[in-house]
């Protein structure tokens, strides 16, 4: 086995433990926190597949932006568990049953009959000063520019539709007017009074 | 390297509806209350401008432009046309009921816009990464529309409802499409049409992702056994919105099992009996006929009625796509068409109905409507026959069509299956008839829709009898969409 052979199975056996604890967790903090684990293998495992971008991409956005608003989420929320799991067992059969369906499907399909290296030739290695960005860059704006604009479009309709569901306009809260603040004069705040020299 | 811009002709429909929904997004934050019709103004003349540049830039070959994203031909033409005025008229309908429960904002036209823009880019996708990122856009406008009354519980459950069970039917779709990639090598269609003519094919990988593709294209649909979302969203929803999910977006959802199935596996219309697509949507159909009808019986709400209507009808759109002949795909977008039209004049009945602080959600409040509108009441009893498939509306041409496209592919027993399932569904259609023309009134107080409202759904009632009169117009226009 070589070592880059160990580094992928060590990798993908921590992705496939943090995903199991994501979903096995009583504790929804925890859960996220191993979804983080599992980000970070699985953007390990793109490393190896040479796609440096795209690895670092998932650690800067997924675990540096996304899980960090997700915690951020699930701390300020106050989430009963019981209530949640309190249908769990009757239906754990069914899930039991479906899942052992779907593996099967998927072991069936998804294996080295059909997608082995004699099917698919492994790719060949590129030079050290191959530069994946680059590459990608080079596709983004030219043969996929259309989807990319549609994307585009799709992350203003969620800005919206995140606004517009959330922005409530609600006369009792205080909050300050910037404007007021830079305007504001020395006569408007203090006021000086002359008083008397105590005596005595 | 060099930019030709004569590529940006063919898409120029999706250019303007999505600059004018940016005009819309910025105008509105600059009005007050009391000028939102501005705002409704310049959405509803952008929407006729938007079908009117469609009808320009059509040409008489399919282009395909942006590297194979998308493509531009007959049935793109004319689903657009037909989104935008749909839309058009849906809008129109809403406008009344959104003023009534202080929902009149620049928000609901923005996100009404930007499903309109994700349609049209789904009935012009040539390539599944663009047809999955047209499907998202709608999706995310219309939970964000559904959701759209605040202070309504229903209104947020139904929201919840429809995006977890969205974006699981989203996962199964991007699934099956990442093994289609993976057996063929090719996302955009027309490439997947000729990879997947070549002989040595695996054929169990593309089995299998077809069997994720057609379940997420369900989903999407409505289709039993993947409808449980259908009644709730559209009972929790505001009307107003339910009126829009239930007309235009069936139009782009039959583009988006038509551009998959048809442009891209039509290869795999049936290797080997019932492992291909046929099969399977046979089961759906017959399933949404079943199911659809039966316990649209039991329904008191007729915003669930419709929604379980909904149900059957799109076993029937199905019907007609599973023949899988140029007969079978006009049968169906016939139908479709149609479908929207009858969705329109039934939501738009039920909008009509309401006024403020009252909803005529249950099948009582229809009772006796002839006396209080004898006018309205012949026009929902139109809407109704059609919806039922009585000549000489043009429900009964719709299912004529389909039917007859069945029985030509030898599915006889499918067709009679269809027949023996509308049957059923008669009854529930037929009793609003009953309700309106042979008991009494609850109330009488009478409708209080608005001059356009009545103007537009008259014409909405009577274009049905229109049609089924003279059903040629139509579909010449269906059939040349798959011409050739």
């Amino acid at each position: 086995m070589t070592f880059e052979k160990f580094i992928f199975y060590v990798l993908a056996f921590v992705l496939i433990a943090a995903a199991s604890m994501v979903i096995t967790r009583r504790n929804p903090v925890h859960s996220a926190l191993f979804l983080i684990l599992a980000f970070v293998a699985s953007s390990g495992i793109w490393l190896l597949a040479e796609a440096e971008f795209l690895a670092i991409t998932l650690v800067l956005v997924y675990v540096g932006a996304v899980m960090v608003l997700f915690l951020f989420v699930l701390m300020m929320l106050d989430i009963d568990v019981a209530t949640l799991r309190a249908g769990f067992m009757k239906v754990l059969p069914l899930g039991v049953l479906m899942m052992l369906a779907m593996v099967a499907e998927l072991v069936f399909v998804v294996g080295p009959q059909n997608f082995g290296l004699e099917k698919f030739a492994a790719p060949a290695r590129h030079a050290a000063d191959y530069s994946n960005t680059a590459e990608l860059g080079s596709v983004l704006y030219t043969v996929y520019m259309f989807p990319f604009e549609v994307a585009a479009v799709i992350l203003l309709v969620a800005i919206i539709a995140a606004i517009g569901l959330t922005m409530r306009k609600r006369p009792e809260t205080k909050y300050q007017n910037p404007t007021k603040q830079v305007a504001v004069k020395r006569a408007d705040r203090v006021r000086m009074v002359k008083m008397e020299t105590e005596k005595g | 390297m060099h930019f030709d811009s004569s590529i940006l002709i063919p898409v120029l429909p999706e250019i303007f509806v999505l600059t004018l929904a940016c005009i819309v997004l910025v105008v509105d934050l600059f009005l007050k209350d009391e000028q939102r019709i501005i705002t409704y103004g310049i959405t509803q003349i952008g929407l006729i401008f938007a079908a009117v540049i469609t009808l320009a830039v059509v040409q008489p070959d399919a282009q395909i432009v942006f590297d194979g994203s998308y493509v531009r031909d007959a049935m793109s033409d004319v689903l657009k046309v037909a989104i935008y005025l749909v839309s058009f008229v849906a809008f129109l309908y809403a406008k009344d009921y959104l003023k009534d429960r202080g929902l009149f904002k620049g928000e609901f036209y923005t996100l009404g816009l930007f499903a309109v823009l994700g349609m049209s880019i789904m009935v012009s996708a040539n390539s599944f990464l663009v047809i999955y990122l047209g499907l998202e856009l709608l999706a995310l406008s219309l939970y964000a529309l559904v959701a759209f009354n605040r202070d309504s519980k229903q209104g947020a459950e139904a929201a919840m409802k429809y995006f977890i069970l969205g974006a699981l039917a989203s996962g199964m779709l991007l699934y099956g499409i990442s093994m289609i990639y993976g057996a063929t090598g090719t996302i955009r269609f027309d490439e997947l049409s000729t990879a997947l003519a070549s002989p040595d094919l695996n054929n169990m990988v593309l089995v299998f992702g077809l069997v994720f593709v057609v379940v997420g294209l369900a989903f999407k649909f409505g289709a039993v056994p993947f409808h449980m979302w259908v009644p709730d969203v559209y009972h929790g929803a505001p009307t107003a919105v339910t009126l829009f999910i239930g007309s235009a977006t069936k139009i782009a959802a039959f583009a988006l099992a038509v551009r998959i199935l048809k442009d891209g596996l039509g290869e795999l219309l049936m290797p080997g009996g019932w492992e291909g697509w046929q099969g399977m949507l046979i089961l759906l159909a017959i399933l949404s006929m079943g199911v659809g009808n039966l316990i649209a019986i039991a329904q008191t709400n007729i915003k669930r009625m419709l929604a379980y209507s909904t149900i059957s009808h799109v076993g029937f759109i199905l019907l007609g796509i599973l023949a899988g002949t140029q007969e079978g795909y006009t049968a169906a977008m016939f139908y479709t068409l149609v479908y929207a039209i009858m969705s329109l004049g039934g939501f738009g009945m039920v909008i009509a109905m309401s006024r403020k602080g009252f909803e005529a959600e249950s099948l009582d409040d229809y009772k006796g409507l002839s006396h209080r509108s004898p006018w309205f009441a012949a026009m929902m009893l139109l809407l109704m026959f059609s919806m039922a498939g009585v000549p000489p509306t043009v429900g009964f041409f719709a299912k004529l069509f389909v039917l007859d496209a069945v029985v030509s592919v030898d599915l006889t027993w499918v067709a009679l299956v269809g027949v023996f399932f509308s049957i059923i569904g008669a009854f529930y259609y037929i009793r609003i008839i009953k309700l309106m023309y042979f008991d009494k009134p609850l109330d009488d107080s009478p409708l209080t829709a608005g001059m356009d409202t009545r103007i537009v759904l008259s014409l909405n009632g009577l274009s049905v009898l229109a049609l089924g009169m003279f059903p040629a117009g139509l579909l010449s226009i269906c059939t040349a969409a798959f011409a050739g």
